[in-house]
């Protein structure tokens, strides 16, 4: 699903080259749940501006669904985005004072999809985050949790090939963080492929899958199936 | 993007900032009222004066004595002694002359004129008794001067409602009554029905003696200031221009056209003439006006500027989930020509308003052009499509990482 080969990203300012990323290489196969960990200035949050064609890498490949996204331009990469990613970021970034239905709808109205067809699919979509009794409610009556699987919702609503969230606990209460896990991890139960950014170790102990990164390299790829890595081990890795 | 979404998604954003959304579309709404008003009353103007100058006859040709010379010294045009009673016969009589209707030689001066204790300064005018066809002229009261009066020398007026108003007051049959005009008495013969009108041509503000008694008793002069010759039809209009201007050449004994001591005007050159003047006029105001606009247009600009700055991070995450830059662009030039037709229309309605209270006020016809209307809705979207590029163009750039990362 994501074939990342090479990826380095260097950002200039002024005089100065910075490396965000260098030499990433990893591979991540349908129906993963991935989390990529690392603190802060690690370059995970550049790693998923690539893998989230928000950004192209200075060098190397990245494949997405057997489409390489490293050289398209602009409106490409907007329609990537629009069909293959969908986006939960922490701050939810739902549209202010606009209801629930209608933020779910957006990436749907982009992609030019029919008004009957948008409306069917956003009333399931938040059925299954069980939403479906907030449809018409405007994100300031929500709470963060909820706002937040409004956000899962808009996501899923283009039926992506990845899932890529940012950190996606990190403004909520952790009573309703612990309800947002359990939607991820029954949407990969039914097999959405998932890559979450994240530094709390709690959180990502709820992947599969962890990648640790740190200044700008991979330093640590471990299986978690069945939640088998401890969580002292992920600590220590990050 | 549908069309419908984006309709929805800018009124959503407009409504958000009514306050902000209001006065941003005042000065648009200010500027095309402003262009409005002053482009509906530059046409009533004009129509007023056309109407006036058409009143007055389509068929109508005007000889004018041309410049009075002496040497080389050339004199106003119109100011000289050149035509006399003899020519309007001549014009009359002529074999020469086959599409003219009625010739009526005029003379015309300011004077006082007096009755009773009252006086007013009008224009007399020494006319035949074909005047009031010529002139399209229906009497209200009491008869027209007579071909009778202007044989005998008759000293006999009509007066127009306007100085019979200020002679007499309202409610005072006039005909029988005695005027003075230069000292000398005139009896009231008629009223003529009021042409309303105002300015530089009232003939309402006129009084009419026989042409005879005003060269010989009251002007003391043999010339007449200008003869007005009906032709048959419109149609003949440059034929009987022709006629009048050979048989006057031949009367005046003059070999070459260009040093006629005469010319021949006829109602178009007239209304030619004053349609320019004020068109010239009404163009220039409504310049002015433009320049309103274009100030309303600047800020429509800086308003949608200071939109897309506060909106960074939702442009951001519309870009993230697959707006494309044209999609950005379309939806802030449809928010700003949003905001411009609703100026535009309102301005319409306030310019509308505006130019029927002044015409009434100022007591002009009250014209509503078409095509003011159209000018008001295109022009305001122009302005929206214009002044809204550049924000809209900025939105577009914003590279969604940054636009997200926006506090």
């Amino acid at each position: 699903m994501i074939n990342a080969s090479h990826l380095t990203k260097i950002y200039k300012t002024d005089a100065i080259e910075t490396t965000a990323l260098s030499d990433v290489s990893f591979h991540v196969d349908k129906g993963e749940f991935v989390a990529i960990m690392g603190p802060s200035g690690s370059g995970k949050s550049t790693l998923m501006h690539i893998l989230g064609a928000l950004d192209i890498p200075t060098s190397g490949s990245y494949i997405l669904d057997g489409q390489d996204v490293g050289k398209l331009k602009d409106d490409d990469l907007a329609d990537i985005r629009n069909r293959k990613i969908g986006f939960v970021f922490q701050a939810f970034n739902l549209l202010p004072r606009t209801t629930a239905i209608r933020n779910v709808m957006l990436p749907m109205i982009y992609a030019g999809v029919a008004a009957e067809k948008r409306e069917e699919t956003a009333k399931a979509m938040l059925t299954r985050v069980g939403l479906g009794n907030r449809l018409y409610h405007t994100s300031n009556q929500l709470s963060g949790g909820q706002q937040q699987r409004v956000a899962i919702a808009r996501a899923l609503v283009m039926n992506p090939a990845i899932l890529l969230a940012d950190e996606p606990t990190g403004n909520i209460a952790s009573a309703q963080a612990e309800e947002v896990m359990a939607i991820f991890r029954r949407l990969n139960d039914d097999g959405h492929t998932i890559v979450m950014i994240t530094h709390e170790p709690d959180i990502a102990i709820h992947s599969k899958r962890i990648i640790t990164v740190k200044d700008g390299k991979i330093i640590a790829d471990k299986k978690n199936r069945q939640n088998r890595v401890k969580l002292q081990e992920i600590k220590e890795d990050g | 993007m549908e069309y419908r979404e984006l309709l929805a998604e800018s009124i959503g954003a407009l409504t958000l900032n009514k306050m902000r959304t209001a006065l941003a579309t005042l000065g648009i709404v200010i500027g095309i009222g402003a262009v409005i008003a002053l482009v509906s009353l530059g046409q009533a103007g004009q129509k007023a004066v056309s109407d006036q100058i058409q009143s007055l006859g389509s068929n109508l040709l005007t000889v004018l004595p041309g410049a009075q010379r002496s040497g080389a010294v050339r004199g106003a045009a119109g100011g000289g002694t050149s035509l006399t009673i003899a020519d309007a016969n001549a014009i009359t009589s002529s074999p020469q002359i086959t599409t003219v209707q009625n010739v009526s030689p005029e003379i015309s001066r300011r004077e006082q004129v007096t009755a009773g204790r009252n006086n007013t300064n009008t224009q007399v005018i020494g006319v035949v008794d074909v005047y009031d066809d010529v002139r399209n002229m229906t009497m209200a009261e009491g008869t027209f001067i007579t071909k009778r009066d202007v044989d005998s020398l008759a000293k006999v007026a009509v007066i127009g409602p306007q100085v019979a108003t200020d002679l007499f007051g309202d409610g005072i049959d006039p005909v029988g009554q005695s005027i003075r005009i230069n000292k000398i008495a005139f009896r009231v013969a008629g009223v003529p029905v009021s042409k309303g009108g105002s300015g530089f041509f009232n003939q309402d503000d006129m009084v009419f003696i026989p042409i005879s008694t005003a060269q010989q008793q009251v002007f003391g002069v043999d010339y007449v200031s200008d003869i007005s010759v009906e032709a048959k039809s419109s149609d003949v209009m440059t034929e009987a221009e022709n006629q009048i201007g050979t048989l006057l050449l031949q009367r005046h004994r003059i070999s070459d056209p260009a040093q006629a001591d005469f010319q021949i005007l006829s109602q178009q050159d007239i209304l030619g003439a004053a349609t320019q003047v004020t068109g010239t006029f009404s163009a220039l105001l409504s310049g002015i006006a433009a320049i309103s606009l274009l100030v309303g247009g600047i800020g429509i600009m800086n308003i949608m500027l200071v939109t897309v700055t506060e909106r960074t991070r939702e442009i951001g995450l519309r870009k993230a989930l697959g707006a494309k830059k044209q999609t950005v662009i379309t939806q802030f030039l449809t928010e700003s020509v949003i905001l411009t037709v609703m100026g535009g229309m309102f301005g319409m309605f306030l310019g509308i308003a505006l130019s029927f209270v002044i015409a009434k006020i100022i007591n002009l016809p009250f014209v509503l052009s078409l095509s003011s209307i159209v000018l008001a809705i295109v022009v305001s979207g122009g302005i929206g499509i214009l002044f809204g590029w550049y924000p809209a163009q900025k939105a577009a750039g914003l590279s969604p990482i940054e636009a997200l990362r926006y506090e």
